[in-house]
């Protein structure tokens, strides 16, 4: 027999997951600053691939703006932080309602409106690019020179306003790593999760079973948003400095949604396991190309066009499903 | 008896075309009720109406008592309308027991007790053991078993089957009528059918409706319904009368 009992899969997963979490939370005893720097970038690409997954692959609604999520929470807890001294954490409280209105925004005009398909995808870039020039002139926030937060000495970690190394850093993105992933999983196996496949899977077929599609899509698009926002937030307290042009230019938007697409879309693990890829090969480049003393720019870029252009061709699914039935972890549904 | 769905004058113009013209009729609560007609009759219009995937021009439908002219196809299903596609059209890369699931959780909130009632309906429509099997990978009758099967979770009145037996080999067609009689019998579910399979019709509905050209042409017993010179007519032609 090679079937094996069907107990095993979720056992042999479960065994796996502990490992690798067993192994990033050790990580910190074991390689050095640059690799926890480039292990934050992994996560946070994780994070924000897991966020945007809810939208695309739950609910099947493609949001090429993701960025402006990041973007607005990131301003509106640094605005807090720079202006009024609000903590990050009290922050983030503010950020997340303000994105989540912001996604009910772009969900009603597009859903109310039968924007659907591609047509919504390219509402989405219009309204990241609003809010990029929108911001380029919003004073408040310092417009096009940007809004930095003060640095301190690294000796010293502060948790609660998020100051300090990277290691501290490393933590606070693999803890909303692992709270992003249990709450993906949690809403995946509830009613809404439920009710989201059968409007990716065939949207008038879930009406006739009688889901209210234009409901359902908007949760999607505020539970999507408000996690995003969260990555705006680390962003902004992790680098310090924020400029419009960045954090809301389209290629962050794409940033985002390559992880999921190269992992899986609509898996769990999809967007870690993209993320890790895509991520940890690009980084893997730079310093061989560092090494040999090459210096290319847009090399990056190029190398995310190939995995592209290889996962599109040879694993349409993305790695990750071809990855679990490799490990015989395939059982994770759909 | 009192009638459950009740069409009064519905109407559907597509610009010049009158693709529906002023058919009534009532399907009692408990009655098996089929739909007949040739190709390009109207029959699927008037379904759509029915199911409210479109709105008519004219004219009334409503169920059990109240209007439901016009509503969405998702409040109508709510309401205890429920439907299948005549080009099948299930979650494709979901299980099939996912499928019916989704169905039944339409009035439950314990996804469980929602995969607990999708494993009877699947039981009963013969696909318990491919509950796993993705849906897309079905051959066409199944396909067809899973529409029924989903459209029944969802704990309808009212069951619309748009041409359900069309492409099932009749002893297909027979293990499908049987089933639905069954369902009929023991629950009390009221059934619209719209059918191009006489066989299936003759052996399920109680009371039949012939549509011709948009506009009914007659409405009584099967036995009858098939003798009538009009509806002869209107299938073979003129001179077969």
């Amino acid at each position: 027999m090679i079937a094996r009992p069907v107990v095993d899969v979720p056992r042999r997963g479960a065994i796996l997951l502990a490992a690798l979490l067993a192994v990033l939370l050790t990580a910190p005893w074991i390689v050095n600053d640059y690799l926890i720097t480039v292990l934050i970038l992994i996560l946070y690409f994780a994070y924000a691939g897991q966020a945007w997954n809810i939208m695309m692959g739950f609910a099947g609604q493609l949001s090429l703006g993701h960025a402006i999520y990041v973007g607005l929470g990131a301003y509106v807890a640094a605005a807090l932080f720079t202006q009024f001294g609000v903590g990050p954490w009290l922050g983030l409280l503010a950020a997340i309602p303000v994105a989540a209105a912001c996604g009910a925004i772009i969900g009603y005009l597009a859903f109310r409106f039968g924007v659907a398909g591609v047509y919504f995808a390219i509402l989405t870039i219009a309204f990241a690019e609003f809010a990029r020039i929108g911001f380029d002139h919003l004073s408040f926030v310092n417009a096009s020179s940007g809004l930095f937060l003060p640095v301190t000495q690294h000796g010293h970690n502060d948790l609660w306003r998020l100051r300090g190394g990277p290691v501290m850093f490393y933590y606070v993105i693999l803890a909303a790593t692992v709270l992003a992933f249990a709450l993906c999983r949690v809403l995946l196996r509830s009613r809404v999760g439920y009710f989201w496949l059968a409007i990716r899977e065939d949207e008038q077929a879930a009406r006739a079973s009688g889901i209210d599609t234009f409901r359902y899509k908007m949760y999607a698009v505020m539970v999507s948003a408000a996690v995003t926002s969260f990555a705006g937030v680390f962003y902004a307290f992790f680098y310090n400095n924020l400029f419009p042009e960045q954090v809301f230019g389209i290629s962050r938007s794409i940033e985002i949604i390559l992880g999921p697409i190269i992992g899986g879309v609509g898996s769990l693990f999809g967007p870690i396991v993209g993320a890790f890829v895509l991520t940890g090969l690009a980084e893997m480049l730079n310093t061989v190309l560092m090494k040999f003393g090459v210096d290319l720019p847009g090399v990056k870029q190029v190398f995310y066009g190939i995995c592209l252009l290889f996962v599109v061709v040879a694993l349409p699914e993305g790695v990750w499903p071809a990855v679990a039935r490799r490990l015989g972890v395939a059982g994770e549904r759909r | 008896m009192s009638a459950l769905l009740s069409v009064a004058a519905v109407s559907k113009r597509f610009r010049g075309l009158v693709a529906v013209d002023r058919v009534s009729f009532e399907v009692a609560e408990g009655a098996i009720f089929a739909v007949i007609g040739p190709n390009g009759a109207g029959k699927t219009t008037l379904f759509s109406m029915i199911a409210g995937a479109m709105a008519p021009t004219d004219g009334v439908i409503a169920f059990a008592g109240q209007p439901i002219t016009g509503l969405p196809a998702d409040a109508i299903c709510r309401r205890g309308i429920a439907r299948t596609f005549q080009i099948v059209r299930p979650f494709p890369a979901l299980s099939v027991e996912d499928n019916v699931t989704i169905g039944a959780l339409l009035h439950r909130h314990d996804v469980a007790a929602a995969r607990r009632r999708a494993h009877e309906l699947l039981a009963r429509l013969d696909l318990f053991d491919k509950r796993h099997r993705l849906a897309s990978t079905l051959t066409l009758p199944d396909r067809k078993r899973l529409e029924v099967a989903r459209a029944l979770a969802t704990g309808p009145r009212l069951l619309l089957l748009d041409e359900v037996m069309a492409g099932l080999r009749p002893t297909e067609t027979d293990r499908m009528v049987a089933i639905l009689k069954a369902i009929n019998r023991e629950t009390g579910l009221t059934i619209l059918l719209i059918e191009h399979v006489m066989r299936a019709v003759m052996a399920l509905a109680s009371r039949v409706l012939v549509l011709d050209h948009g506009t009914a042409i007659a409405e009584g017993a099967p036995e009858s319904v098939v003798r009538d010179p009009a509806v002869v007519q209107s299938y073979l032609g003129a001179d077969a009368v």
